[in-house]
């Protein structure tokens, strides 16, 4: 398959789908780091985190709106207070389902599975309700469009650049968060050994919560940023579903790193045989490999050494 | 010793649950409901056979598949691609390009019979492959599971990724698979036309007698003791294991069984609703499928009959009606199930209407001793 282009070609070939790979890296990532706090750490399946992000998008559209009617001057600044609107809607709406849903349902995993898929499919009529069921897009300001010319046949979309950058602040800073901060510790702390940890004065019923909310505002801030690369349906958010949660298991559950090397290796590999083959070969191949590696290797790609 | 056996597979309140539903399902739904009723009925039913398999799998076994669409596609693709076969003789099809082919093929032009399609010539085939491949598929899904003791929610992720896979690859496949339509345009079964009245009464009650059949080997399998082993391995694997049984083998087993269910279920959906596509496959009906054991109850097979007609029935009524209400009511089912009532129908039922019963029938049994 390879003899019928020339070297030069190949090269930037492989440069332009290694790129446009690295963007579907960012949004599987993006997509997979709520998820891998809520059901990494957790344990918690969240069948409605694709619905949470579609929120996140639906804030984005909203705001996008506000900006152009109201003080169009600022337009071109609107990305940045609309992700922050995401995030504190999706965390209260996560907040509140963790309130009246996910507590109940902590020792029965599969229970939760199907309350959330419930849930999800209450969202969703609610998004078909309010916003109609066509997809909507948002209008992207100026410096956010066009791309650039890195040589003659290598180009780079801006808005591909700017989910990269967006994606490696919040890798960045859930690391970080979970890592150094003391609410990070803390939520480790209960997911590692709740007993232990309530008996050293930690509210664990309070860090559950938060660590959901917190999972579904980064599922917020992924959604605000979808709103750059397509557009928004109320179903979108379930084509997501699948993809996400095998880059979550691919990597391991409760592994950060993990996470980040399985949507790596899945967008690279779906990204460079999509120029080869048609689209929905290129999917099905890779979600087969990373069913038969999980197959062979039920722990994933990262596993965390803990004795149970 | 053969009563007592009989007895202990079979107890009384069981046998008169059984004759309760065959009577409601052979006798007052066809009084009562014209033919184009009864075949939405017919249509309902073929899941039930998709939640009888999810009652042996999921509430005796634990293992919860959201994948079962997987099995029902396959058997009805299979039962699809035999009528195709048929509908698409050279006669039938003389203006295509290529004719003998199926009308689907032609229009992305094929020009000969994909190798995989040759065999569903033969009716004897079709009918093996009905049961032969959902058996090798569980087998080969649940041996790779099973075996590296990966269960529970891995195991639902896993079938559900197997699902929307397959539905990708149907799609995407449309020359040889018919695409995102489907297999459509089913009109005989050896000569048999499945399109008229008569017949749709006649698949009505095979379908009936068929589930009926799989009802009572269910039945057999909950009482044995594969069912009580089932029940001790969802409760407490480790034990089971140490006790000395493979408890993998016994998980695969049931897995296929209830692949086999399915793909049953499937066969009979082509039947009588005259086609089979991809969205009955994805994850979608998949976790639909779910939701119908689950209202039923998942510990009871009778009650998953009732939870899958009834839902369907709820589904149908809604949509006809109020269009946007049946997603909110379908979600609010999931958390409600979950909630309220993790025993569904069957529980409410043993919990508050079957006391109530007992107590009449003794105070019944009482009169008749004092006189």
């Amino acid at each position: 398959m390879f003899a019928d282009y020339t070297w030069a070609e190949l090269g930037s070939i492989f440069a332009m789908q290694g790129f446009s790979g690295l963007i579907l890296f960012s949004v599987l990532l993006l997509m997979a780091l709520g998820l891998a706090i809520i059901f990494g750490q957790m344990g918690v399946i969240n069948m409605a985190h694709g619905e949470f992000m579609i929120l996140g998008a639906y804030i984005t559209y909203l705001t996008s709106n506000l900006f152009s009617t109201y003080i169009p001057e600022l337009f071109g600044a609107y990305f940045f207070i609309a992700i922050i609107f995401a995030f504190i809607g999706t965390f209260l709406l996560g907040a509140l389902v963790e309130w009246s849903l996910i507590r109940h349902l902590y020792k029965r995993p599969l229970d939760t599975l199907l309350a959330t898929w419930g849930l999800s499919l209450i969202l969703q009529q609610l998004y078909r309700t309010v916003f109609g069921p066509r997809e909507v897009g948002v209008t992207l300001p100026d410096w956010m469009m066009g791309s650039f010319q890195v040589s003659e046949m290598i180009e780079v979309p801006v808005n591909g650049m700017i989910v990269m950058v967006i994606t490696l602040f919040i890798t960045v800073g859930v690391f970080l968060f979970l890592q150094k901060s003391r609410k990070g510790k803390q939520s480790r702390a209960v997911v590692q050994n709740r007993a232990m940890a309530g008996a050293v004065g930690i509210d664990t019923a309070r860090v559950d919560r938060f660590t959901f909310a917190l999972g579904c505002g980064i599922a917020g801030i992924a959604g605000a940023t979808f709103t750059m690369i397509g557009s928004t349906g109320p179903t979108s958010g379930q084509l997501y579903i699948v993809d996400t949660f095998l880059v979550v298991v691919f990597g391991g559950a409760a592994s950060l790193l993990g996470t980040i090397a399985s949507a790596f290796s899945i967008s690279q590999a779906q990204s460079i045989m999509e120029f080869f083959l048609s689209g929905s070969m290129a999917k099905v191949l890779t979600l087969l490999t990373v069913i038969v590696i999980l197959m062979l290797r039920p722990q994933g790609l990262f596993s965390l050494k803990v004795r149970r | 010793m053969l009563q007592t056996k009989l007895r202990s597979l079979a107890p009384k309140n069981d046998v008169v649950s059984f004759l309760i539903l065959a009577a409601i399902l052979l006798v007052a739904l066809p009084i009562l409901f014209d033919i184009f009723r009864l075949n939405l009925i017919g249509k309902y039913l073929t899941f039930a056979f998709v939640a009888l398999g999810l009652v042996l799998s999921w509430g005796l076994g634990g293992i919860l598949s959201l994948g079962q669409g997987i099995f029902f596609g396959l058997g009805g693709y299979a039962m699809a691609m035999f009528l195709k076969l048929e509908a698409s003789s050279p006669e039938n099809t003389a203006i295509q390009s290529t004719p003998g082919i199926p009308d689907f093929m032609d229009w992305n032009q094929l020009t000969e019979l994909p190798w995989f399609w040759e065999p569903f010539h033969s009716f004897g085939f079709t009918l093996f492959a009905i049961i032969a491949l959902p058996t090798v598929f569980a087998y080969i899904i649940g041996a790779a599971m099973f075996k590296r003791r990966v269960g529970g929610v891995y195991f639902a992720i896993i079938t559900q990724a197997i699902a929307a896979i397959l539905t990708i690859l149907i799609i995407g496949q449309q020359g040889f698979t018919g695409g995102v339509n489907g297999i459509t345009d089913l009109r005989t079964l050896l000569g048999w036309d499945i399109r008229t009245d008569s017949a749709k009464y006649i698949l009505y009650f095979i379908n009936v007698i068929l589930l009926l059949a799989t009802l009572v080997v269910a039945q057999y399998i909950r009482k044995s003791k594969l069912g009580r082993l089932l029940v001790a391995m969802r409760d407490s694997e480790d034990r089971v294991r140490f006790s000395g049984y493979d408890v993998s083998n016994f998980k695969i087993f049931i897995f296929c069984i209830a692949g086999i269910f399915s793909s049953i279920g499937g066969a009979m959906f082509t039947l009588q609703v005259g086609f089979m596509s991809p969205s009955l496959i994805g994850i979608v009906p998949s976790i639909e499928m779910v939701i119908f054991a689950a209202v039923g109850g998942n510990l009871s097979i009778f009650g998953a009959i009732y939870g899958a007609l009834i839902v369907n029935w709820a589904k149908t009524i809604l949509s006809e009606s109020y269009p946007e209400l049946w997603l909110f009511a379908m979600g609010a089912m999931f958390i409600a199930v979950v909630l309220a009532f993790p025993k569904g129908l069957a529980g409410i039922y043993e919990s508050y209407v079957q006391p109530w019963v007992d107590k009449k029938l003794k105070a019944i049994q009482d009169k008749k001793a004092k006189k």
